[in-house]
């Protein structure tokens, strides 16, 4: 078997293991190229379904083709899907393109901040509505115990150290020194009440594996990855006004692999283009302690 | 770049391996691994600079460990506390090195790291030699399974390159390798601070010829096919996506993922423990062609020819194959990472494959100290070493409240498991005996005992529905035996404090167990107040069906055929159930009767169908 199939058979075990053993079980869905990975893992782990709804967290910022390109796969692939946003931060204009907090403060209020409020109920979710194709209010969100998330090791130091299966408090914390064991194919999937936790399928590809599975499988991606002759793309997806796109002519997957392999990117971070994560050194692990992505 | 770059680097179908590195607190693995991936140029630009400037910042020295303890706390601490995988690629394969730490407090993160690797790095400070941590770790991972190990002999430096040092070291720890049966080709000097014989060869041991690091991970071999050993198949769930958005889909698909053999369209399928058969109709898959077979290492999704109803838990196996042991009580190595220890009559949670079932440990057979390999003698655990604690490995005997299908040599993933206690997973080990049960499901007709026992207060009406159960029974022509509480107390006489009544209650569960298992229905009749002695009777029987009869004290007291209960009141007996000695009502009973409600026909049937139930 090669490296991308034992990849993708170790992330579908894990999805099954979560679907069988969380019933309030959801998918975060970035629109980037690692949750839709996430996403086409699910359909071939479900045969085509994706049993557990998908949550889209719109910090109002994104670039607009994302929100474009998620409507529109929510539609063909008939996804259950709900997203969720801060609104009182967004009415208040407590944010960083506002002028009126730094990008990590940002940060924490559009994304983890409603996250957190939208995974516990306790925020507005609004759920796609096949028939009127509109964004509808849910009412009584129940809390979701259980959400999949796309994180890998090799984006950053904090993420190297996760689980497949990590426990957080009921308040979203990670106490990052007490992770409990995980041996061979046997996860953590006994839970207090009151505690959730996040599942990490994708914990071992790298940002290479996943070019190269979406080479493979033919999966559609948001345009903004692709060079369309301004010689420039996007290499990671984020708000508009703190993700710069990367000079680049790749204009398809077979080029972004060449870059990724043996060219101009071969040495450089991905997240570079993330301007969050360079204002202090342990800036996302201080956002992921407290419950970020 | 692209003209240079070494042909390996531009396949598409790399291999990947997965490599731990290990050994005592402070002997230097983070920063071997730091020397490894700053040396094959596998760090992102700028990366180094990076941790330099923050070393700078913040006034420590600089450490190539600081590229891997990348939480606040550990580069604080100057110690890994979790493990860390980190990529890195040689020309011949990609590598995901997992750095461990040595810290003995953080051994179940070694553990989590070590459990996913297929070769380790054991590395050893040369100047400090083989310490506690060097030999555990090396125990783990000869229980863990890992077959493929390298000593890294590190901080050469340290002790200016002596040849005698390092000799010295990789004859000591040879031989313990050996008592482990760890099999390590190669002892590698090195200095992982100045980058000897890491990556680049160096004038500094002319004395050593044989390979570097790089070179010794670029000759451990990767992990071979499974796909010619028995089929199994952990049972991961039963989709039916009928009325789920996606559109109408009416199959019935049994999914898990292969973790040895294979299987084909037409194979005949048997689910252990229940024992039932069918066969693959399809393989089932999405957005890629269908394909005729199946095999280790994939998930899987199968449709079956016959409609059987199987649940997540069971093992799929394939007919003609080998088949698992389906047990019981096991005799297995566990190693145990929990803070209170691993105690015998306690309840736990054991789950092997997808099977998750109640587990206490019936005996130790041995504790080893992991580090010196001494087993604790009998008479050591006779002066009181009664428990495993944590960090200690030990043989221990296992009682399951329902069989698991596990296999014991043949198959690696399906003879391995975790204790969970407490929603945490604290242990873990591997099945070196499984006692077989009669009845493997297959092409066994024996009859199958059960265990009815019924609980309740004096003149509840236990002996009376007890009586009918076993009339109806022997009608059906069944073996049944019946162990009434006033007949057993006089067999085998004994008091009523808390300590003799539990005792008595253990006595005659495993009497009911041992019958059981010669495939005698028992029915019981016993008091059994404590809801912990009738909890283990449950823990110990294989079919077992607590039927609580639940008539009120009033309406006992008021029958009081044995006129027992005026006794008591008038203080002539002393603990007595549900006078001055309590009853602890049973939580979740298979059946809950009340004799003031319903007749002795009417409780006798009810009694029969749970029976029914159980065995369809």
């Amino acid at each position: 078997m090669d490296a991308l199939t034992d990849l993708e058979s170790r992330s579908i075990h894990i999805l099954r293991e979560a679907h069988a053993s969380f019933k309030e079980l959801c998918m975060l869905w970035s629109i980037g190229k690692d949750s839709t990975v996430l996403l086409w893992l699910a359909r071939r782990a479900f045969f085509g379904h994706v049993p557990f709804p998908l949550v889209h967290i719109d910090t109002s910022f994104k670039i607009p083709e994302m929100i474009a390109y998620r409507d529109r796969l929510a539609a063909e692939w008939k996804l259950n899907i709900v997203y969720g946003e801060n609104r009182g931060a967004l009415d208040a204009k407590q944010t960083f393109p506002d002028g009126n907090v730094d990008r990590t403060t940002c940060c924490r209020l559009l994304k983890t901040k409603a996250l957190m409020q939208t995974l516990s109920g306790e925020g507005p979710r609004f759920r796609f509505d096949h028939t009127s194709g509109r964004y509808e209010h849910e009412k009584d969100p129940a809390p979701y115990t259980g959400v999949i998330v796309g994180v890998r090791s090799d984006e950053e130091g904090s993420r190297s150290k996760e689980r497949y299966f990590s426990p957080r408090s009921r308040e979203g914390t990670w106490e990052v020194t007490e992770q409990p064991p995980e041996l061979w194919e046997q996860y953590k999937l006994d839970f207090r009440p009151g505690t959730h936790v996040r599942v990490h399928p994708l914990l071992d590809w790298t940002e290479t594996n996943i070019w190269e599975y979406i080479g493979r499988e033919k999966i559609p991606t948001v345009p903004l990855y692709y060079d369309h002759g301004t010689g420039q793309r996007y290499r990671s997806l984020g708000c508009g006004p703190c993700t710069a796109p990367v000079e680049s002519r790749a204009s398809n997957v077979a080029e972004i692999l060449v870059e990724l392999r043996t060219g101009k990117f071969a040495n450089i971070a991905e997240r570079s283009g993330r301007a969050q994560d360079t204002d202090d050194s342990a800036g996302l692990e201080s956002l992921r302690l407290e419950g970020y992505m | 770049m692209l003209a240079n770059a070494p042909e390996g680097l531009l396949r598409v179908d790399r291999d990947r391996m997965y490599i731990v590195v290990v050994g005592h607190v402070d002997h230097g693995k983070s920063t071997l691994v730091g020397r490894l991936l700053a040396d094959t140029c596998s760090l992102p630009d700028g990366k180094l600079d990076k941790v330099r400037a923050l070393c700078r910042r913040t006034g420590h020295p600089f450490e190539y460990a600081f590229l891997l303890d990348a939480l606040k706390d550990e580069q604080s601490q100057g110690i890994t506390i979790d493990v860390a995988r980190v990529f890195f690629k040689t020309p011949l394969r990609d590598y995901v090195i997992i750095d461990a730490p040595g810290h003995n407090e953080f051994l179940r993160n070694m553990v989590t790291g070590a459990a996913r690797a297929q070769a380790a790095l054991l590395v050893i400070d040369a100047a400090e030699g083989v310490r506690e941590n060097s030999r555990r770790h090396a125990t783990m991972l000869s229980l863990l399974g890992i077959d493929q190990v390298a000593v890294v002999v590190n901080k050469m430096d340290l002790v200016s390159w002596s040849e005698k040092t390092f000799r010295a070291i990789e004859t000591d720890y040879r031989a313990f390798l050996q008592r482990l049966g760890v099999h390590a080709p190669y002892f590698v000097p090195v200095s992982g601070r100045e980058g000897d014989f890491v990556v680049r060869r160096t004038s500094h041991a002319a004395w050593y010829d044989g390979p570097t690091v790089v070179e010794v991970i670029d000759s451990f071999t990767p992990a071979k096919p499974k796909t010619a050993r028995p089929f199994r198949m952990p049972v991961q769930d039963v989709y039916r996506f009928t009325g789920h958005t996606g559109g109408a889909d009416d199959r019935r698909i049994v999914a898990g993922t292969v973790v040895s053999g294979r299987i084909s369209v037409g194979d005949e399928i048997a689910f252990l423990p229940s024992g039932k058969r069918s066969h693959v109709r399809s393989i089932e898959e999405f957005a890629h062609a269908p394909s005729p077979s199946i095999e280790a290492g994939r998930p899987a999704g199968l449709t079956l020819t016959e409609h059987i109803y199987v649940a997540r838990g069971e093992l799929a196996t394939r007919a003609g194959d080998a088949p698992p042991t389906v047990s019981t009580r096991l005799r297995a190595s566990v190693f145990w990472l929990g803070k209170t220890p691993l105690t015998p009559g306690k309840d736990y949670l054991l789950r092997l494959g997808t099977a998750r079932v109640p587990m206490r440990v019936e005996r130790i057979d041995s504790v080893m100290d992991a580090s010196t390999l001494e087993r604790a003698t009998s008479t050591e655990r006779e002066r009181g070493r009664e428990t495993v604690e944590r960090n200690e490995v030990a043989d221990c005997t296992l009682l399951l409240a329902r069989p698991v299908a596990c296999d014991v040599t043949e198959v690696l993933e399906t003879s391995r498991f975790v204790i969970v206690d407490d929603y945490e997973i604290r242990g873990g080990g591997i099945v070196r005996e499984a006692f077989a049960e009669h009845e493997t499901g297959i092409g066994d007709s024996r009859p199958r005992g059960s265990v009815v026992w019924l609980t309740g207060l004096s003149g509840a009406g236990k002996t009376t529905v007890a009586r009918a159960v076993v009339a109806k029974l022997e009608a059906q022509g069944r073996r049944v035996e019946f162990l009434d509480g006033d007949e057993l107390r006089f067999a085998m006489p004994t008091g009523f404090s808390r300590e003799e009544r539990d005792a008595h209650v253990r006595r005659v569960a495993f009497l009911a167990s041992r019958l059981e298992h010669h495939g005698v229905t028992v029915v019981v009749a016993l008091i059994s107040p404590y809801r912990s002695s009738r909890g283990h009777a449950r823990s110990i029987c294989r079919r077992f069906s607590e039927v609580y009869v639940s008539t009120s004290l009033e309406v006992c007291e008021r029958r009081d055929v044995k006129g027992l209960y005026a006794r008591a009141r008038a203080g002539l007996l002393t603990q007595f159930t549900g006078v001055d000695d309590p009853y602890e009502v049973p939580e979740a009973p298979e059946i809950d009767l009340d004799t003031s409600h319903s007749t002795v026909e009417e409780a006798a049937d009810a009694v029969l169908r749970q029976l029914g139930a159980q065995e369809a």
